[in-house]
């Protein structure tokens, strides 16, 4: 019943919205929460007369439904590792610590959604397009790859920055190139790299000055690599868990895992691209191994799949279908590159750490040439099935 | 017989409302239709009069590149309506059946001693040349070119999809005898795609000069276009022609008779239809009188379909059966708000992607209406299409290469072995609701004024 209500009263505001009404102007914005309220009453009107439920919502939110555990276990983590820099020991299950780490994430998110929605409101509004639901990942995904102390302005700007040079010059969701959450981590990076690295900024307060006690260091793994200090790597099964410093969504290898187990079994994620990242971050780390030429190389191979942002850029960045490999084939080749370009900017160059976000970057702008190459060899395979006539 | 080729990707798509195994008389029916906008790449003239007197077999209108290829009058009677849309298109040439029935002559014998122009005239004649459906472009057979080959696939695997085997058990001796009308008019093979989990039936089997394959997995393995794609591809600069089994037997009871007999059995089926069965009708009959009684009395109106959920036509509670269907579907009418449908776990609402609570029931039937479920996007999901699409060609790419016009690429990536049938599946699992089947036709449309230039 409160359904029916519900939509006679949304009938009753729709004729303001349409042409000649007064609001006419606002009509995607009114459309885009329409059809959040309600799957719209539109039937097929040519070809298949009968779809299939599913719908870029419903993508999205299966994407976001797969995030929530790297999200829950973020907040967690910001608290816990807020407790252990002022020396007080609290659970790592504790409502103390969640509540913490809640306060810390949310405004990061709230602002996240408030600056990329609006300006798709305003694009849509502008263009007169339907608002499209891309977004709703992509707002999700910039917190989670962010360290917990980042300012929120700075949230904001970067996030503005990826939606309008990132995907709406490019013509808006399906058409962008780089993944606009990665581009907002990477215009960050390279605006702020005072910000954006160092061990301050991973662990809630330390910025701020906010006290440490003796022995803690905020350092993330990938930076005491890069420091040179192997012997302060945390054991592999905390790295696995996520019980070290590192931006927010990225540490718990588990809590990714259980999300990439959600993209797989709905379809909605490609296996085949994280199956192959982890490929080639393996055959890489590998390689390294056998090499050898300094203690970071000679780090176990393993390691490397839950340190830093590899398993959330595998899972979650990687397969974004729009800024990928867009052939089955290709996606092999795109993921394989991925996984080897990360390992080998994060191993090989000092200067970035993190080498996920540029390896899937430098993997985008190559995603239409490897689909290129396999799109022309069905086409000379067409070609020569024709018989030569004599 | 020879080895079975396996289809591995596609999609059943379980219906409720399986016609069965039982034939029905329809209540009696008066007005028949043949319309124009059955057949692509028609360009029709009208030849009759509203009011004239006509003959089962007598032309109502014919092709204006090549009037040869008329279309008939499946009864006789007079001209009841000739129905125009906008621009004066012509929508339905309606004949209301007389109290005396008369047939246009037709020449009768075996078409195994005639030659390729008899038979050809035969066709023409018989109203029954519209019946072959040429590749590329899935027009109707232009008749300036010989075959390569002639393809006939002996299963529909569309959901809800007639079963040909059982239209056709007693008319084994119609059909062969098309079959050998058939093999007169190309210089290749008659091709024959049978389903390998079933015994062919006396219909199908042991037929002289034809070559059998067999096909197993999922729709669209039925599809002739998808059959011809896996025994042999159509080439650029190549044409062959695909036959329904049903109008097979059509064109060999012209040769049997000596005369049009536009007897038509069809499968009434869908979630709306009370009891769904096989129908023993006439071509072209209106729709009304099967359905009156028949339909399930619901809050959502009824849709009802001339050809399957994919491909069909929406033709209204008073429309008329189209030419080359055999199944006429009646499911509801989506046009309703579905509050927060796209976050609901979704027990009732079917996909292939597992997205839904629904995928842990595999082995349910579902009742799926004609609602969108969701607004038009850009292309944002990959893989979806060809996980549905059994061929050898990138669907994404063709379509895009349709969406710019770009003819060379069209070509390479293969539009010349597709037609909507083939992509309708991709259609239906559209995350983005494109509309496949309008834009590949586009493409076909273009490709075919650039290449008669």
């Amino acid at each position: 019943m409160k359904a029916k209500k519900l939509r006679q009263l949304v009938d009753r505001m729709k004729p303001q919205f349409q042409k000649g009404g007064k609001l006419a102007k606002l009509h995607s914005t009114f459309n885009a929460f329409e059809s959040f309220l309600f799957v719209p009453d539109r039937v097929t009107q040519n070809g298949a007369h009968i779809r299939d439920s599913i719908d870029l919502k419903r993508t999205m939110t299966v994407v976001i439904l797969a995030l929530f555990p790297a999200l829950i276990f973020g907040m967690l983590n910001t608290g816990f590792q807020h407790f252990l820099s002022i020396g007080e020991h609290v659970a790592f299950f504790s409502w103390q610590g969640f509540g913490f780490g809640f306060l810390k994430v949310l405004p990061i998110i709230v602002v996240s959604y408030v600056t990329g929605l609006g300006i798709e409101f305003i694009f849509a509004q502008v263009k007169g397009h339907e608002v499209n639901e891309g977004f709703l990942v992509s707002g999700m995904l910039i917190p989670l790859i962010m360290p917990v102390d980042v300012p929120l302005w700075m949230v904001a700007l970067a996030t503005a920055f990826a939606v309008v040079f990132g995907k709406e010059v490019f013509g808006g969701t399906g058409m962008n190139v780089f993944n606009p959450a990665l581009l907002s981590r990477v215009f960050l990076f390279f605006a702020y790299p005072a910000f954006m690295t160092g061990d301050k900024i991973w662990i809630a307060g330390l910025t701020k000055g906010q006290g440490v006690i003796d022995g803690f260091s905020g350092a993330t793994p990938l930076g005491e690599l890069a420091a040179g200090h192997t012997d302060k790597l945390p054991k592999f099964i905390d790295m696995f868990l996520g019980t070290i410093p590192g931006s927010i969504g990225e540490t718990s290898a588990l809590a990714i895992l259980i999300g990439a187990v959600i993209l797989v079994a709905t379809g909605i994620g490609s296996w085949k691209i994280m199956f192959s990242v982890v490929l080639g971050g393996l055959f890489m780390g590998g390689i390294l191994n056998l090499w050898g030429a300094n203690s970071y190389m000679q780090v176990p191979f393993y390691y490397h799949l839950v340190m830093g942002g590899f398993a959330f850029g595998a899972v979650f960045m990687a397969t974004d279908p729009v800024t990928g490999a867009q052939t089955e084939k290709g996606k092999w080749i795109y993921g394989f590159f991925i996984g080897l370009m990360s390992i080998l900017i994060r191993v090989v160059n000092p200067a970035y750490p993190e080498g996920v976000m540029l390896a899937i970057l430098l993997m985008n702008v190559f995603a239409p040439l490897i689909d290129h190459f396999v799109v022309q060899s069905n086409i000379n395979r067409r070609l020569k099935r024709i018989p030569v006539k004599v | 017989m020879s080895k079975v080729i396996k289809i591995k990707r596609g999609l059943d798509i379980r219906l409720k409302g399986a016609a069965g195994k039982t034939v029905s008389q329809p209540g009696r029916s008066d007005l028949f239709a043949v319309k124009p906008t059955d057949f692509k790449g028609i360009d029709p003239r009208i030849l009759v009069k509203q009011g004239q007197e006509v003959l089962a077999g007598t032309p109502l209108f014919c092709d204006k590149t090549h009037p040869e290829i008329v279309f008939v009058s499946p009864v006789s009677g007079t001209v009841e309506e000739i129905l125009r849309g906008e621009r004066r298109k012509l929508l339905d040439i309606v004949v209301r059946s007389g109290s005396q029935s008369g047939f246009e002559p037709l020449q009768k014998g075996d078409p195994a001693t005639m030659d390729m122009e008899a038979i050809r005239q035969q066709l023409f004649k018989s109203g029954l040349w519209p019946s072959i459906i040429q590749r590329p472009y899935g027009v109707v057979a232009d008749p300036t070119h010989t075959p390569r080959d002639i393809f006939i696939s002996a299963f529909d695997s569309a959901p809800l999809g007639a079963d040909y085997e059982f239209i056709l058990k007693d008319e084994a001796k119609a059909f062969s005898t098309g079959i050998k009308a058939l093999g007169k008019l190309t210089l290749g093979k008659v091709h024959i795609g049978l389903d390998s989990r079933k015994e062919p039936s006396k219909v199908f089997a042991n037929l002289e000069g034809v070559e059998y394959h067999l096909f197993s997995g999922p729709h669209p393995a039925g599809n002739t276009g998808i059959q011809i794609h896996h025994v042999a591809p159509v080439n650029k600069g190549e044409v062959v022609w695909t036959v329904t089994p049903q109008l097979v037997a059509l064109i060999g009871r012209t040769f049997l008779l000596g005369q049009l007999d536009s007897t038509w059995t069809f499968a009434l089926a869908g979630s709306y239809v009370k009891e769904p069965r096989y129908i023993k009708g006439i071509r072209g009959m209106a729709i009304a009188p099967v359905l009156a009684g028949q339909l399930q009395e619901q809050e959502l109106p009824p849709r009802v379909i001339s050809g399957n959920v994919l491909t069909g036509t929406n033709i209204g509670e008073n429309g008329y059966l189209g030419y080359y269907d055999s199944v006429v579907t009646v499911i509801p009418e989506g046009k309703y708000f579905d509050l927060f449908g796209w976050a609901m776990p979704g027990i009732n609402k079917f996909s292939m992607s597992r997205s839904f609570l629904s995928s842990l029931l595999p082995k349910k039937s579902w009742d799926i209406d004609t609602n969108l479920k969701g607004g038009h996007r850009a292309f944002v999901m990959t893989g979806q299409y060809e996980k549905v699409f059994p061929m050898d060609i990138y669907p994404v790419h063709l379509l895009k290469a349709v969406l710019t016009n770009d003819i060379d690429k069209m070509e390479q990536l293969g539009i010349y072995e597709v037609i909507e049938e083939d992509m309708a599946l991709c259609e239906f699992v559209c995350t983005s609701k494109t509309d496949v089947q309008e834009i590949l036709r586009s493409g076909l449309d273009l490709i075919r004024k650039e290449m008669s230039q």
